[in-house]
């Protein structure tokens, strides 16, 4: 038996240390730096505690995460990170649905075919494909020609640097990570079961509703979970397609960092969304882990 | 449902009319990427002249290979652990550490890292300097959790009872792996390295965090060129990208089909 160990132990290693290292440990760092204090030096972080003489002296405080307190900036700016993220996955769950639902039906070859058509924007550049929407959203844009010259409005709408651009962008730039889980868990219905629905004489929607939705509930609640949790934090899209007032906590984490250069009320901020994100974190890791079938 | 056809659809216009308005302006004589003037090649002459954007393209396709060189090792490693090992100790941490990259924001997963990154370099004088080797470390670290996500479901999904067979034929495990499990993942591998390649390659909010003065990846040029406004040259740049995605993809599905088609028919029993 011993022996079996052994070979374990050097199999599992690599990756346990690798992520270990450069995932588990980070976390000590952004929460150690986040006790410091913002200073100008390189690094532009004090320590937190000393260490002289056989003396210890600790040197963190909380400084940092009352100012987030104290300001109404970051306060906003979560709510509506929450917000917005919560309403855009909703909608996102709107359009998702039918679409791995139609693929779902499909015979093969055209169903792997519809998957890959789905998919295939997700392996182009995000960055490309959210700069695309400010072309098209722009006062002078695309969309804003196209409404004016079949009148539909007389002036230009403004489209672009509002709530609706992050909605929109959110809703595109996802909408693969929604249709994946939810067309998995479609794959593996029994058709039976909605035959039946039927010859017991249950109406198309009362069949969707009783039966289709849930058994398909948990593709569902994965799809949310991997569009939710990522958009909160989200960065290129409120920076690209958000107004300046359209306050979103990861565009604020990038400019206290790159712009501000306080490391350590970037630092406290990350923590502070980490909080908020570790419930869905958890559920979400259970829900996939039952999903790959690897038993805990 | 007759609708969800007609759903389906439409959804596949919102996918591909932004990216399709972006291709058609490339060819646009104008800087105005709104109004249409006459069809042109200027902006991809321009765009082979950029040395900046040309320098990063390549510095992105070298972190993007290696990246999917790592992650593919480290992932299949992780995911024959998940399936086939069954329980050893800190099982939980694992699996939450091969998971939560998954949904971790981006900025999150770039400041801790490079907070690391700084406090390792004082500490221990590694890493001195932050460049390509710390990008790649990023890239590999989040990638790891997508490409092990592809392989267990395919692991999952095999038939057990070849590896058994070679096992009661004397084969040790090791060799049990090469030479049977291995080749009867390879598809999953191979989706696995793309993902992470299109992944690393894709990447702007970790690699601004952890890149050092003198490696900017071509996302990064990108995005310093998009902030300022829509540009023709970045559109040209997106044409080649959604080409070459495009077809590379097609081939893919295509020689998938095929091969499917192939194995189908070398086992009869299957019809």
């Amino acid at each position: 038996m011993k022996g079996v160990f052994a070979h374990k132990f050097w199999v599992v290693v690599w990756p346990y240390i690798w992520m270990l290292v450069f995932f588990a440990l980070p976390f000590g760092f952004i929460l150690k730096i986040s006790l410091a204090e913002s200073m100008i030096a390189m690094p532009p972080y004090s320590d937190i505690w000393s260490w002289s003489d056989g003396h210890f002296t600790w040197l963190g405080s909380f400084d940092n995460y009352r100012f987030l307190l104290e300001d109404d900036l970051y306060y906003l700016a979560y709510f509506n990170s929450l917000r917005l993220a919560a309403v855009s996955t909703v909608l996102c769950l709107f359009v998702a649905y039918p679409m791995a639902y139609g693929i779902s039906r499909m015979e093969e070859p055209y169903r792997s075919l519809f998957l890959l058509l789905v998919i295939l924007p997700s392996w182009t550049s995000f960055l490309i494909r959210i700069y695309a929407w400010i072309g098209l959203l722009k006062t002078n844009g695309l969309v804003n020609h196209f409404f004016m010259s079949v009148g539909l409005v007389d002036e230009p709408l403004t489209m672009l640097h509002s709530d609706f651009a992050i909605y929109l962008g959110i809703v595109y730039g996802y909408l693969p990570f929604m249709i994946l889980p939810i067309y998995a868990n479609l794959m593996k219905l029994d058709h039976s079961l909605i035959e039946a629905g039927y010859d017991l004489g249950a109406r198309p929607w009362k069949v969707f509703l009783t039966i289709i939705l849930p058994l398909s509930m948990s593709g569902v609640v994965a799809g949310c979970f991997l569009v939710f949790i990522p958009a909160v934090g989200e960065f290129i899209i409120p920076e690209l397609l958000g107004g300046p007032d359209t306050l979103m906590i990861g565009k604020v984490l990038w400019q206290e960092f790159f712009v501000n250069r306080d490391w350590p009320v970037a630092s406290a901020i990350a923590v502070v969304m980490l909080t908020f994100l570790i419930i869905p974190i958890y559920f979400y890791r259970r829900l996939e882990m039952k999903q790959l079938g690897v038993g805990e | 449902m007759k609708i969800t056809r007609y759903l389906l659809l439409a959804g596949l216009v919102f996918l591909y009319f932004p990216l399709l308005v972006l291709v058609i302006y490339s060819f646009n004589e104008s800087r105005l990427v709104t109004i249409w003037t006459e069809f042109s090649v200027k902006w991809y002459l321009e765009l082979l002249e950029d040395r900046q954007l040309m320098d990063a393209f390549f510095l992105s396709l070298q972190i993007a290979c290696s990246t999917a060189f790592m992650s593919v090792l480290l992932g299949t490693i992780a995911a024959y652990v998940l399936v086939k090992l069954g329980r050893f100790p800190g099982q939980t941490l694992f699996s939450s550490m091969i998971i939560a990259p998954l949904v971790m924001p981006e900025v999150i997963t770039g400041l801790s890292l490079l907070l690391l990154f700084v406090g390792l370099g004082n500490w221990l004088g590694w890493p001195a300097s932050r460049g390509a080797m710390t990008i790649w470390i990023a890239h590999v670290t989040f990638s790891v959790a997508f490409v092990t996500i592809v392989i267990t479901s395919r692991l999952r999904e095999m038939d057990s009872s070849l590896e058994e067979a070679a096992m009661d034929l004397g084969a040790t495990p090791l060799k049990v792996f090469f030479v049977i499990t291995l080749p009867l993942i390879s598809p999953a591998l191979i989706s696995g390295w793309l993902l992470a390649f299109t992944l690393s390659l894709d990447d702007l909010v970790i690699a601004s965090f952890v890149s050092g003065p003198g490696s900017s990846t071509l996302p990064m040029v990108i995005y310093s060129s998009v902030r300022l406004g829509v540009s023709p040259k970045i559109n040209a740049l997106a044409t080649i990208f959604v080409g070459l995605i495009l077809v590379g993809s097609f081939v893919f599905w295509w020689s998938m089909q095929r091969w499917a088609r192939y194995s189908a028919a070398k086992t009869p029993g299957q019809q």
